[in-house]
């Protein structure tokens, strides 16, 4: 209770100074531009006209509410908003899962080509035969490196592509008199979008038990599938949630195919294979590429992600529309498609996205790529190997891209996975993914990429180290309180959670 | 009190008044847990077969679901944890979730008692 009163009085401390307008040294504390205005500021010079919109003739109408301050107060209100945040181009950014890696320049120079950056989606396609060639070899490219021949770029984002691809598999089913096929399977370690996704569309998830091994067991898997004779499909990461590689797919998708299902790829950790193997080879009919993790484009705030999902070609004229078709030279943008499943969202997809992900793609080569993959795997077994003595693991390595550890160690002491993110946010680094997967109890699941060197991977190395350290030690302490240094100190995440403010609301 | 207590595999404890089973869940599952920030309650009346879910606890974590280990009728939650879902970590008076009426007591006898139950937490890490 005593611990939970200090809590209390940080935030209301905290909440107290952030009334006021004020700084720390030269960290602002910023107040909402509502709360800023005097009144009689504008950002604008307007014309003093009275009572009549001269443009339209009808009669104004009144104050829409939005702030009134000057230009020079908006600039500074986001540029201070700006410094309270954190991204990869701060620093260490180890989100498990979420492949939070570096965006090369050169994608961003690329996709603001004027030819890129200002088509307009509605342009007649003769005008835009570059933009359409752009998307046409990405397509093609991302067939190569799946082994799925059949694309389309619609998708939004990893979650959309899911559904657009299980939209996909129960389109075929349908077209194939399978209706009777209701059930998905889905792995215990699975992200949550997978199970959530199959519901959406309809279908009863029966989870396969991973737990005790942390893959997929042929005989999990058969106790899951039955008779298959209601099986529509399965849906696996690989590698999993645990960075583990599935070394059984081969089998399991035999047997899947065998029983009359599809296999979907979550291809949310395609960034650990891409370039060496294609899941296209292993079983796959239908996965999503997440663009903005594999192929580096921004995300986590700094853009919208992208999903395009792959096919099998048994399966491409189910496909949503649009794709690009190339007629000889000539690209035009198919719309429509008997079989289709239809439109997911308006106009091509996320085109910026596509613009980085090819310049990533052609500015890596074929060779670069491979290596991407092997420096993302070579990275999380570094971490593994020097944290493997300090932090428990609760499935042997090798990894792939990235490594899970726990808590259980630490716990013994009071020191909780918690604990150890919010002290990785006092030494100036995001935590990793916490509590997931859920198959172990406190996960701890770390992502370094390919792109971090090894002085910020020793860096983190050394934090985790003294964690565990001084956790051994019984100088556990500090690490309830953490961070201290930081704009806000350790919230109260249970009264955020319940008594959350959306919305300001004038006194 | 004590032999009257049985518990699941799934975390829940259930503390039985002859045909009535009052379902909490164990020390186990509020660790595993965290932080409490919400517990959903089912209606009164509502019929549940067994290893149907019938309340969702959720913490700063995850969500979980209860299931239910027994087939019958809930005939009464616990309004109180609308308002402070952490009670369920006081005591078994004040931190029960619901009672189920159920349809044949004889359900009870698949259930692990205190010494099988703790035998089953230690073999989980």
């Amino acid at each position: 209770m005593a611990a939970e009163r200090d809590v209390q009085t940080m935030i209301d401390t905290a909440a107290e100074t952030s009334s006021h307008e004020g700084a720390r040294g030269l960290h602002y504390e910023e107040n909402l531009l509502w709360e800023k205005e005097r009144g009689d500021e504008s950002g604008v010079d307007f014309p003093d006209i009275k009572g009549i919109d001269l443009r339209t003739g009808v009669p104004e109408r009144g104050a829409i509410g939005l702030p009134q301050v000057s230009e020079p107060q908006v600039v500074r209100h986001f540029v201070r908003l700006s410094t309270w945040n954190y991204s990869i181009d701060h620093g260490f950014f180890p989100l498990g899962s979420c492949t939070m890696k570096h965006n090369p320049r050169l994608n961003e120079k690329v996709a603001r080509f004027p030819g890129f950056a200002q088509a307009h989606p509605l342009q007649p396609v003769s005008t835009v035969q570059g933009a359409l060639k752009l998307m046409y070899e990405l397509q093609d490219i991302l067939g190569e490196l799946s082994g799925l021949p059949a694309i389309c770029l619609a998708p939004a984002a990893g979650a959309h592509g899911e559904l657009a691809g299980m939209m996909t598999i129960r389109r075929a089913h349908e077209a194939q008199g399978n209706t009777h096929k209701k059930i998905v399977l889905v792995p215990d370690s699975a992200h949550g979008t997978n199970p959530s996704t199959a519901a959406i569309c309809g279908y009863t998830i029966k989870t396969i038990i991973t737990k005790e091994t942390g893959r997929l067991t042929v005989e999990a898997f058969k106790e899951a599938l039955g008779d298959g004779r209601d099986v529509a499909g399965m849906m696996v990461t690989n590698p999993n949630t645990c960075g583990l590689f599935e070394t059984d797919i081969q089998e399991i998708s035999d047997l899947l195919h065998e029983a009359g299902g599809y296999f979907y790829c979550d291809g949310a950790n395609f960034n650990a294979l891409v370039g060496k193997i294609r899941p296209g080879d292993f079983g796959v009919d239908v996965m999503h590429f997440n663009l903005h993790k594999t192929f580096s484009t921004p995300h986590g705030g700094g853009g919208p992600g992208s999903g395009p999902i792959g096919v099998t070609e048994e399966l491409r004229s189910y496909l949503p529309v649009p794709v690009i078709k190339n007629e000889s030279g000539s690209y035009r943008i198919e719309n429509e498609r008997k079989e289709s499943l239809g439109r997911l969202k308006g106009f091509h997809g996320q085109f910026g996205m596509h613009v980085r992900a090819l310049s990533y793609i052609l500015s890596h080569g074929a060779d670069g790529l491979k290596q991407v993959a092997e420096d993302a795997v070579l990275s999380a077994n570094y971490i593994l190997s020097q944290l493997k003595d300090d932090y428990h693991v609760p499935y042997a390595g090798p990894c792939m891209h990235e490594c899970l550890l726990t808590d259980k160690v630490q716990k013994e002491k009071g020191v909780t996975t918690l604990d150890i993110a919010k002290t990785l946010v006092e030494y100036g680094m995001h935590p990793m993914t916490v509590y997931f997967p859920l198959v172990v109890s406190g996960a701890l699941l770390i992502e370094p990429t390919e792109t971090e060197g090894k002085d910020s991977i020793d860096h983190f190395i050394t934090v985790m180290k003294h964690i565990a350290e001084e956790t051994k030690a019984g100088n556990t302490e500090p690490f309830h309180n953490f961070p201290v240094s930081t704009p806000r100190r350790r919230l109260d995440e249970v009264k955020a959670a319940r008594h959350p403010r959306l919305r300001w609301k004038p006194e | 009190m004590s032999e009257n207590l049985k518990y699941t595999a799934e975390h829940e404890w259930l503390k039985i008044e002859g045909d009535v089973a009052i379902i909490g869940i164990t020390a186990y599952a509020q660790d595993a847990l965290g932080d409490l920030v919400y517990v959903e309650l089912p209606e009164v009346g509502r019929k549940i077969a067994k290893g149907e879910d019938f309340a969702v606890v959720e913490s700063v974590k995850t969500a979980a679901e209860v299931y239910s280990p027994v087939t019958g009728e809930i005939v009464g939650v616990n309004d109180n944890l609308s308002d402070d879902p952490e009670l369920i970590k006081k005591s078994l008076d004040e931190g029960w979730i619901a009672k189920i009426k159920v349809d044949d007591p004889a359900q009870f006898e698949d259930l692990m008692d205190k010494a099988s139950y703790d035998k089953f937490c230690a073999e989980q890490d």
